[in-house]
Formats: structure tokens, sequence, C-alpha cells
């Protein structure tokens, strides 16, 4: 046997399943991505375009064939419509989540839903004012529904701006009016896109990528921003919370239940499904002895967030959980959900369930969710996972004994109670650590896996690169999952790999060096986390001027460029691993790593070795120290003997 | 032009190169071979062909390079000492090395010496497919698909005076 296993993945219990796979000639996503290569340079380049019938065009990229497409696109025109198309798509996939989100609580709120309560009232109050909406004299489901419907309608607006964008810092909300980027709605930015992208509109390679930071701000102010919120209002906003994960999390004598994909409509009944007597009893006589039920993905994330349910693992874990031989059944919503489970889940006895009329796959069983009736059809589904345990092949079952503990659950609001001591609830402890100099900065590390890279090892190399320069991490998705299972989201871990500075602070407050603020749809609560620590003051008036950097070092999703260019639009330096397809054109490839600093305050970076990435991350921060005219970094000479 | 490559293809010194510096591993070479030795020869009808088309010509990677690697047309060829139905010969006028379907009992002992994998089994049909040089056209289907020139007919004069041009200009 080969050592491919470890060459593919830094998780031990992914090593494991990936030999399982390997022994059993199952074939995973590490193994197409061999039979993959090579790879089409014109794709990996940006310069394949197939937007018209006329193509596919191909741009040579060594000068000597065609260098315009049939229309005449150049290459930079070619590059920055794909580009901008892969914003829209990720803008899309948040934005409709959101849009789902909306439409729950509407019916929830009406009382249509009723498996639904509404947990986040603090929050509710705090968003209808954010949307204008007057609470005296109104019920809480009066106001929620006023809420919601204010949302919904925010997809559709098509004049003015959204109106969370108000919650950034004011310098930022006149740039981007200045810049003509503030989005009007979030469809709307959308659908524009796509005509401008079409065969014979726009041809400017920095006015259609201009136009791409508009709809990357409609995901992350708006459609990623209102996924996030008015989930804190239907399911309540996470509280710090203990969980496990990785692999191990699964039972042996247990019923095991996957929840998959990203929406939380449907897995957050689910557990309460789980506690359900009667499917609790028949798992028993099935000779079970419980359900287990577990998350995989930014499902994991949402119910690991609220309600401290173990996490399975990230997205290239996906396939290895079933190859475990002890999962029961799996339900999957959207996103992220590889077709080539079906084929997994037939090499052994594990139901896969789809229940999103959005996502479905041939031959396999699809039971479709519906807010009224939420909790019967979570519960019909963990049934069939219950019936299913008999199926099992006691023989395959090999479930990997890695586990990790962690503490999740950080949200924009509780984070600062929590900086700031039980009874200050700011983020003046932040700001003042950063500019005494005992944190350097702040980042945020997010993403997804790619079998491009050594799956979670960026994660977590770049992490703690940082955590040992004193720059305190937030994370949400994948990336979150992969430090979780190196055991960085404890608050131990400060110990082992924190710069001193950042261990005096999270031993004085508590916290881990690393913190998981979610999804990847709440990746938006970074951005209100930021504009928080603008609004304190003391670090310049715009997120531009904060010694922060952001990075998604294995990326692979659309979602993971609509969330850098929101950064990015929101002014920070983010650093992404292996290139954006944008190398084809020297001009797009210099207008997003470079100009566009000067245009919108962010930029980005392309680094895929991760420990130079975050050295990049610690000079920008540095810089942005410099220019704040900050003191020096308190501990940086135990930070240099260190690296 | 056609007529200068028709005369190329007769000759023993002529072969297919490939530029590694060139080739972006598009697998555009990889269609073209595939779809020359389909029935319909055309791509969007390829796919509904009860039979699928092998290609004998692959996209290789080797490290971080990518080459476009077929049947080299070994002069002294492993792979006809190997045949032992007879199915592989040397055609003494081109230098071809040729592969006869009706002889092949697919033992696959050629697949086994080929140095350079070019030799392809078709597990359908059980016999050996490999490079026949496009003999139902003019060019070679693969050459005339690459999009950035990375393969060459030529010789191994003209190939290395073509390498040693491009040194010069970057």
């Amino acid at each position: 046997m080969s050592d491919k296993h470890i060459e593919r993945s830094a998780d031990p219990a992914s090593q494991k399943m990936i030999k399982k796979a390997e022994e059993e000639n199952i074939k995973i996503a590490w193994d197409r991505y061999d039979a993959m290569q090579p790879q089409c340079g014109f794709g990996e380049l940006g310069i394949c375009c197939k937007i018209c019938n006329m193509g596919p065009c191909r741009i040579d990229p060594f000068g000597e064939g065609s260098q315009t497409g049939i229309c005449g696109a150049s290459k930079d025109t070619i590059v920055a419509r794909n580009l901008a198309r892969m914003i829209t798509g990720g803008a899309a996939a948040h934005s409709d989540h959101g849009r789902d989100i909306a439409h729950a609580l509407i019916l929830a709120a009406k009382g249509e839903a009723h498996d639904y309560a509404l947990k986040g009232t603090d929050k509710l109050r705090r968003l209808a004012k954010v949307y204008g909406i007057t609470v005296e004299g109104k019920s809480i489901e009066k106001i929620a529904e006023e809420l919601g419907e204010a949302c919904l309608a925010e997809f559709g607006q098509q004049h003015g701006e959204l109106r969370m964008l108000s919650l950034a810092p004011q310098r930022r909300q006149e740039l981007w009016r200045k810049l003509g980027v503030s989005p009007r709605g979030v469809d709307r930015e959308i659908v524009e896109m796509m005509h401008r992208t079409h065969i014979g509109v726009d041809n400017d390679y920095k006015n259609i990528i201009n136009h791409g930071l508009r709809v990357a701000l409609g995901d992350g102010w708006g459609g990623s921003m209102i996924a996030t919120e008015l989930s804190d209002v239907l399911f309540g906003s996470p509280e710090p919370i203990r969980a496990t994960v990785n692999l191990g999390v699964l039972k042996e004598d247990h019923v095991n239940i996957v929840v998959h994909g990203h929406e939380p409509t449907l897995s957050d009944v689910v557990t309460d499904a789980v506690k359900d007597k009667e499917l609790i009893d028949l798992a028993k006589k099935y000779g079970a002895k419980g359900i287990n039920l577990v998350g995989m993905c930014c499902t994991a994330n949402e119910i690991l967030m609220r309600h401290g349910l173990p996490s399975a693992g990230n997205f290239l874990q996906q396939e290895l959980a079933i190859l475990t031989g002890a999962v029961e059944l799996m339900m999957v919503d959207v996103q992220c959900i590889m077709p080539a489970l079906s084929s997994v889940a037939n090499s052994f006895h594990t139901k896969l369930v789809t229940t999103s009329p959005k996502c479905i796959f041939p031959g396999v069983e699809h039971i479709q969710f519906h807010e009224e009736k939420a909790l019967e059809i979570a519960k019909k589904i963990i049934r069939m996972g219950v019936e299913n345990y008999k199926n099992r092949t006691k023989q395959r079952v090999n479930i990997p004994p890695e586990i990790k503990g962690l503490v999740a659950g950080f949200t924009t609001e509780n984070t600062f109670r929590i900086l700031g001591g039980k009874y200050r609830f700011t983020v003046r402890p932040l700001n003042d650590a950063i500019i005494s100099g005992r944190l350097r900065g702040a980042a945020g590390v997010v993403g997804c896996n790619n079998p491009n890279i050594r799956h979670d090892w960026a994660h977590i190399e770049m992490v703690k690169e940082l955590i040992k320069n004193d720059i305190l991490v937030v994370q949400t998705g994948c990336s979150a999952i992969a430090c979780a299972k190196e055991g960085l989201l404890t608050p131990e871990s400060a110990f082992e790999y924190a710069g001193e500075g950042l261990r005096e602070v999270c031993e004085a407050v508590g916290i881990p060096p690393v913190l998981h603020v979610g999804s990847c749809v709440d990746n938006s609560r970074i951005l209100l986390i930021l504009s928080s620590v603008v609004a304190e003051g003391g670090l310049g008036d715009d997120i531009s001027d904060l010694p922060v950097a952001g990075a998604a070092p294995e990326w692979m999703s659309e979602k993971a460029v609509s969330i850098g260019f929101y950064f990015v639009a929101s002014g920070v330096y983010t650093v992404f691993g292996t290139p954006q397809p944008v190398i084809g054109s020297e001009n797009v490839t210099n207008y997003i790593t470079n100009e566009l600093e000067n245009v919108i305050g962010g930029k980005f970076a392309f680094e895929a070795d991760p420990i130079k990435a975050a050295r990049m991350m610690i000079e920008h921060i540095n810089k942005k120290r410099a220019a704040l005219k900050l003191a020096g970094v308190m501990y940086e000479k135990t930070a240099n003997a260190k690296a | 032009m056609s007529k200068d490559l028709l005369n190329k293809k007769k000759s023993k010194e002529v072969k297919i190169f490939c530029d590694i510096t060139k080739c972006v591993g598009c697998k555009s070479c990889e269609i073209a071979c595939a779809v020359e030795h389909s029935q319909s020869k055309d791509i969007y009808s390829v796919v509904k062909e009860s039979s699928r088309p092998k290609k004998r010509v692959k996209a290789q990677s080797i490290g971080k390079r990518v080459v476009s690697l077929h049947c080299q047309h070994c002069e002294d060829a492993p792979c006809v000492k190997a045949c032992m139905s007879g199915a592989l010969s040397k055609d003494p006028a081109t230098g071809a090395t040729l592969h006869d379907n009706d002889k092949c009992v697919g033992c696959w002992m050629c697949v086994m010496v080929c140095p350079f994998g070019a030799i392809v089994q078709d597990v359908e049909n059980h016999i050996a497919v490999k490079c026949d040089l496009c003999p139902d056209r003019e060019d070679f289907a693969c050459v005339a698909a690459c999009p950035t020139g990375a393969l060459f007919v030529g010789t191994k004069e003209e190939f290395e005076k073509k390498l040693k041009e491009k040194a010069k200009k970057e």
C-alpha cells in the first residue's frame, strides 16, 4: 500500500478512510482528481469563453494563436466575464439561502410553520430598527412578519440601497456610493451581471469587475447577512458552546444520521425529531442504543453553533463518513453536496435522501421539505434511518477513533460580551488590545477544501502561524472544522500555539485563540464585527484602516469567490490559496491584486503556500499598524524568535 | 501546405514532437484523436455512437509539466519484438509502427513493454490500439487540434532549431 492517504489529507481520521477506500477500490474525490490530471490550462487561466455559440473560444496564452475571441473579446474581457460569473454564482447561492430563511421566518410568524419558534427576539427588535419597522404595540409575530417581508422585498428591490449597508462604517458607505457599487437589490445586481457578461455587452474589464464588487456586496451585506441574521431570529443567536468534531463522533452502537448541506431550516428541526421517544424506542428495538445525529459541512456548523451537535467533518469528508460503514442515513439540502455521494452510498447500506427541490440526485430518494410540516418530515426521514440500522454490515463498520473538543458559537454580539467581561457589552477591550500591541491584529480564515492541496493542511498551518504572531483568528465553514479537528478551537490551544500577547488575551477573557463564528453565510458576522471595531474608535474610520486580513487557503467554490470579493469590497486584504482563474490576463490580475487597493481599500493576493500566505497577511497587518501610528507589537521579539 | 504535410507524413525522419513548455494539458489532442478514430468523425455525433472511439494520445502530467504523448514509432520498437501474433510491424518505407487489428489477440505484451505507455487497451474489442498516424487524413488530427502549437511536425533537427529560436526570442 502506498502513502497516498497521508499525502492526501493532514487529518488522521480522513487518512484511515482514504486508505479504506483504496483497499475496497471505492473511488473518492482524490481518485477523481488524479484521473482528471492534467487539468485544462485554458480553464485554469480563465481564457476559455463559452458564453456564446460562436465559441468556445480560447486565447493562446503563448501569444502565437488567437488573441481575441470570435466576437473580438480580448483576454481581459474573457477573464473578467468568467470571474464575474463566478462571483454571481456564489452570490446567487448564498442569497437564495437567505431568501429561503426569510420565507421560513414569514411562515413561522404567520403561524403556518408551527414547528418553528421565534427564538431570537432581541435580534428581531434590533433588526426591526435597521429596517425602519416600528415595534411599539406590535406582537413579536407581527414584527417578525414585517421584517421577513422587508428582507424578502430587498431581493427584488430596484432602487436605493440595501438596508444592512447602513451597518457599515460611514466612510465605507460614502465610498461605495461614490464608486456606484452600493447594491440596489440582491437579485437586481445578479441579473445585471448576467446581462453585462452576455455576448456583446460590457467589455471593459474594470467596469465588469467593479460591478462584480456590487454583486458581491449584495451577497455579504445582503443575501448572506439576511441568512445569518434571520436565522438568529428564527433559531436563536448562538452562544459559546462545547462540542466535538471529526469522524470519531459517529457511534458504533447507535443509529447514525448525518445532515449535510447548508440551510438550517430542516436540520434545526431534525435536532428535535431525534429526541422523539417513539423513534428512540424503535432504534432500541433494532438493537441500537439510540440515535446519533451529526452534521457535515455548513449544516454541521449551523447545528453546532446553536445546539452543540457534533460535526463529522468538512467538505472532503462527506464521502469518508459513508466509508465508515456506520452511517444509516445522510440527508442533504443544498450546496457542496458531491454528486458522487450516491455511488459511494450504494457501496454501503447508507441511505441518501435529498430534501430540496433545487437539489435532486438521479436514483436517490427525495423527500421534499416543507416548512409547514417540518417536524413531520424530519421524523419520517429519521425513521428511514432507524429502519435502515438492521441493514448495516457489522464487519464493514470502521469508525476512526479521532475526535476533538472545540468551543463554537461565537457571534458579533456575544464575542464582544465575552471580550468585555460579563458587565461590559463592548468591543473596547479588543480595540485596546490591538492599540496596546498585545494583539497584532485579527484575521478571518475561511473557505473550503480542495483536493488540489493537502486536505486541512493549509488551514491548520496558516492559522497556527497567525496565532503564533499574536493575531486573533475568526473562522467559518470548512476552515473552522479543519482547525477544530487539530484542536485549535479550544481555550487550551492558546497555551500551546498562541503568541504571548494573544495568550494573555485568551487567558484573561477565557476564549480560544481561534473563534468559530459559523457557517459560510456567517462570514457576514465578520463584516459586522469589523464594523463594530471601527465604531468603537481608535483604529481609524474605515474597515480598510484596520490591522486585519482575510484568507481562503483551500478554496474551491464560486461562493468562496463571492465572499472574497465582498471582503475586498469592504476594504479587507484577502489571500486566496491557488489563484482565481485570472492569470491569463495580466491586466485583470493586476487590477484585483494591486490597483483595486487604491480604488476600494482592499485587494487580493494568491499564495498556495500557507506559511508564506500568513507572512503576507502579517506584513499587511504591520503596514496597517504603522499607518495608524500604533505602538509596536508588545511581544514582537518573542514572536520573531518563535518564527 | 497539405502536399508538404503529405510528403512529411511519408518521410521516415519526420515525427510529431511536443514542446512541453507550450503544452497546457487542455486535452484537445485527445478529443481530436478520438473523433478522428470514430465512425462519424464528428464531435457532436461521437457521443451517441454505440462504440466509443479510443484516443491514442494522452495529455499526461509528468511532475509539474504536462506533455501530449503518443506512439513514437520507435526505430527499434520493443512492441514489435514483443508481439507474438505478428499484429505489430514496421513499415520499411515510412518508418511507422503499424498495428493490424485482425491479427491482434489482445495479449497486452505491447502495452507492457512500451516505454512511453503509448499503447491503449481496447477492452471492449479486446485488441491493442495505438497511433496510426491518421491514415484517413493528410495531416494529423492531434497536431491540427493543438491550440498552442505545442505539437510540432518535422524532423528532429527542425524541432531543435525551433526550440533554439524560441529560446533566443526569450
